[in-house]
């Protein structure tokens, strides 16, 4: 079985062609929906195949537990050569481990890969080359059928009578459902599996889009969706970045009435989304929309009327899914309406400013966030590479050197977002700016205190505290590409050096 | 100097690292490192442990360095208190 891989390389692109795509299964107005509450019964009913690809999403993160129930369901009936299209991997889809083993999964294609999977894949122990994606990327390459789904299994939170389903009601609601709609809307079958029948308007996904329901006594635990850090970081390094941030925001004049923010879920970028809360309640303004991952800090923020409206297409807390649930002006938006780089409406295309973290960046500002220096896989894109073309400031916070690992780097061991896409450095010692808004950063080093430097003065300052480092390391093989928004390929990633 | 006694200095707190000095009597001086880093920066550790011992004249210790990404002045100075308790 031939496997998808991007191939063409990555060129900076200025603007996107729109999408043209036509929704087939909302015709299916007088389509019935199957129910189920076996799963052999399910897998007898489903036309499967050796060599399919199956799809799952990650709402429910790590405390999913459908992956697992169904992969190990068809792994028992001795499929192989599958390739298993997730959102993202997480540490609890562990048994995916020995599925690529025996061969029963030979390829992988996720925006977020971390846990024992993403070890084995670095390992080398996945046959085909693994694909990482961006949230945006995935949803384009489903919409436009450059992926295309035998079966999608769909984590329902709720399903009620019509077979519709909902992420906001049920025993284990996660909130929004944004990364699975395209797999909804573009698979062959598509198979609900749900814990809870309970009645509900406003579904995520209509009926139309579901050909079963498999009723199943747990889905998994929502209380698993609570990731990264919801506390305010004490670390004085971060709180400095934070601040540093925010005064930077306000002299670039982008704390104002109108403003639309995204922030990524680390300790830093929380913090500056906690001091930019204050800097707007001190100057009176209210944003446009705060938009991604929802946490319960942005919550507060549309609860205060700081912010209008609030674009969701994940629950990072529970927080946030209750107020999905209250809050008309919090809004669940799919993958596409999200990140989509040909759906031109998108919302990151209309982000002012969007913050986020980084493993590495290089002179240049080409960001890693997919893998360690040893080449060990450690997530993916997500959003990363999305928000950072869309917003019109991207700006990466970090510190300059964590536990002697430094972020600043000659060359990243993978670029996740490209330089074209970065604007701007901030770290403990100083902020720096991308060559292109070099007049900006002088006009800004003269009229105002911030500590304005170069990322050559950075590096140096880094170099001095760290040492210089010896190369590591890597096997011949690639294990998996990054590829960006747009289905290009940006970077390869090699096998980790084995016996460390 | 002459290393008599166990002696430790440090914590296992990110940063930061954790020496242990035993008396060697006469059999030279024995390294253990661990570090977070030791791939990138387990060269750099080594030398700069080397360099607090010829500082203090050492000729025989069991020195073991738990290293949770300490910078060298930090392992310089951890070295240096573990070295001051042995006595």
């Amino acid at each position: 079985m031939s496997k998808y891989l991007p191939v063409r390389p990555y060129q900076p692109v200025d603007e996107y062609s729109p999408m043209i795509w036509e929704n087939k299964k909302q015709h299916r107005i007088n389509h019935q929906v199957q129910w189920l509450d076996d799963m052999n019964a399910m897998l007898d009913a489903l036309d499967l195949f050796d060599g399919m690809t199956i799809s799952f999403h990650h709402h429910l993160r790590n405390g999913d537990a459908v992956m697992n129930m169904v992969m190990e369901a068809i792994a028992q009936r001795g499929y192989k050569d599958l390739t298993v299209v997730a959102s993202s991997i997480f540490p609890v889809h562990q048994p995916l481990v020995a599925m690529l083993r025996d061969k029963t999964v030979t390829q992988i294609i996720a925006s977020y890969m971390s846990g024992p999977v993403a070890r084995a894949v670095s390992e080398g122990e996945c046959e085909a080359a693994c694909v990482l994606q961006t949230h945006g990327g995935r949803a384009r390459s489903i919409l436009m059928e450059d992926i295309c789904i035998d079966v999608a299994f769909i984590a329902s939170c709720a399903v009620n009578h019509r077979g519709d389903i909902s992420g906001q009601h049920g025993k284990n609601a996660c909130g929004a459902l944004g990364y699975v709609m395209a797999d909804a809307l573009m698979a062959k079958n598509v198979v609900a599996i749900s814990d809870s029948r309970v009645e509900f308007d406003a579904p995520s996904i209509e009926y139309t889009c579901v050909d079963m329901v498999l009723m199943v006594d747990s889905i998994g635990s929502s209380s698993g969706i609570v990731s990264g850090t919801t506390q305010l970081t004490k670390d004085p390094a971060g709180l400095k970045i934070a601040h540093l941030t925010v005064d930077l925001l306000d002299a670039l004049g982008l704390v104002k009435n109108g403003l639309t923010y995204q922030s990524g879920a680390g300790g830093i970028s929380l913090a500056v989304t906690t001091f930019l809360k204050e800097k707007m309640k001190q100057k009176q303004v209210v944003g446009e929309f705060a938009s991604g991952g929802i946490t319960r800090a942005l919550v507060e923020m549309l609860e205060e009327g700081l912010f209008n409206h609030l674009y969701d297409v994940q629950c990072f807390d529970l927080d946030a899914v209750e107020s999905l649930k209250k809050n008309v002006n919090h809004h669940e938006i799919s993958a596409s309406m999200y990140a989509n780089p040909n759906q031109l409406d998108n919302k990151v295309n209309q982000l002012d400013v969007v913050i986020l973290g980084a493993s590495e960046i290089d002179r240049d500002m080409n960001v890693n966030v997919t893998t360690g220096f040893d080449y060990q896989i450690l997530g993916g894109s997500g959003g990363h590479a999305d928000t950072s073309y869309g917003a019109t400031w991207s700006i990466i916070v970090s510190k300059l050197v964590s536990s002697r690992i430094p972020v600043l780097v000659d060359r990243v061991t993978t670029i996740t977002t490209p330089k074209d896409d970065i604007d701007i450095f901030v770290c403990d010692v100083g902020i720096a700016f991308a060559k292109r808004h070099q007049a900006l950063a002088a006009t800004l080093k003269q009229t105002t205190r911030l500590p304005i430097v170069t990322m050559e003065e950075l590096a140096e300052i880094s170099e001095k505290l760290c040492g210089k480092s010896l190369t590591i390391e890597h096997e011949s093989r690639v294990v998996a590409v990054s590829e960006y928004r747009d289905g290009s390929l940006l970077d390869v990633i090699y096998q980790k050096k084995k016996g460390d | 100097m002459i290393v008599s006694k166990p002696a430790v200095a440090g914590t296992l707190e990110s940063n930061d690292c954790y020496v242990t000095v035993l008396p060697n009597h006469s059999s030279g001086i024995q390294l253990v490192i661990r570090s977070i880093v030791m791939q990138k920066y387990g060269h750099l550790i080594e030398k700069t442990i080397r360099e607090v011992l010829e500082e203090y004249q050492i000729e025989h210790v069991s020195l073991t360095l738990e290293d949770k990404g300490a910078l060298d002045f930090t392992i310089k100075a951890r070295v240096k208190t573990a070295l001051e308790r042995s006595v």
